[in-house]
């Protein structure tokens, strides 16, 4: 597991990738902003790197995300495309959801209720 | 009393100019919205895209060095709204340099003035007294359903 953030930082993101063959399956747990994006974007160059054949994304315990973050998914998610690879989200709560909608990339990522209807696609 | 001549209802807060703090920023711009009366789903824009405007300074106006300063003032008056004034001690720009991407344009980077101006009721840059760049932002309290 990652730990971002310096101790006592008021936000520290934790990132957990497991093994849930064909997907790597990304769970955040924190605020993704810009403090933090710029270790959960070499986390998943990394996993886009190995040509990871999907990767879900489970935002269940992310209570915030700002545009440094969905920046950060958008990249991964050209990444993944290049190859024939795909970016899933999961468990989206409500600010998350609505950050997608305002930025209208709510139609351009795929994102589900459940990480394992995720998993599953 | 106009609004803008209580200082009352004023809150001010200064913090460096580190990404790091940003939470605490966002805890107190949901506080606010809170006593203004937004909905949860409201409240969340409302620190976005202030949390958004903040980011932009850090990036844009002090290149993401964090030894800079950045003022928040918020206030909260019934009759004109949530106003928040961020005030940085970067250089002066022009505001008409501003511009987001087309959303059309799907590539990271470039919402955060999209998102700022797609929340807030009121987006006026200016310059600040002294040098660097103030923004002011407001956003409309909500009728009441009572």
């Amino acid at each position: 597991m990652t730990r971002v953030g310096r101790a006592g930082e008021p936000n520290r993101l934790k990132i957990a990738v497991e093994d849930r063959a064909p997907a790597s399956l990304v769970h955040l747990e924190g605020d993704v902003d810009l403090n933090v994006s710029p270790v959960l974007r070499k986390q998943l160059k990394d996993l886009v790197a190995s040509r990871a054949a999907m990767i879900v994304v489970d935002m269940s315990d992310v209570p915030y995300i700002d545009s440094s973050g969905v920046a950060t998914l958008v990249e991964c998610l050209q990444g993944v495309s290049r190859y024939g690879g795909k970016l899933h989200l999961a468990s989206l709560r409500q600010q998350t959801r609505s950050v997608f909608e305002i930025s209208r990339l709510d139609s351009v990522f795929s994102i589900f209720p459940t990480v394992e209807e995720a998993l599953k696609a | 009393m106009g609004c803008d001549a209580d200082q009352n209802n004023v809150i001010r807060l200064s913090v460096p100019s580190d990404a790091a703090v940003m939470a605490v920023v966002r805890a107190l711009v949901d506080k606010m919205a809170s006593l203004a009366g937004f909905d949860e789903n409201q409240r969340s824009r409302i620190v976005l895209a202030i949390d958004e405007a903040c980011t932009n300074i850090i990036r844009h106006q002090y290149e993401g060095r964090t030894d800079g300063r950045l003022d928040i003032e918020t206030r909260l008056c019934m009759d004109e709204g949530l106003e928040f004034v961020l005030r940085d001690y970067g250089p002066t720009r022009d505001p008409a340099l501003f511009r987001g991407r087309d959303l059309a344009d799907v590539r990271p980077g470039g919402l955060g003035i999209h998102i700022i101006r797609e929340v807030m009721d009121s987006v006026e840059y200016g310059d600040a007294p002294g040098g660097g760049m103030q923004l002011r932002l407001r956003k409309a309290i909500p009728a009441s359903t009572d």
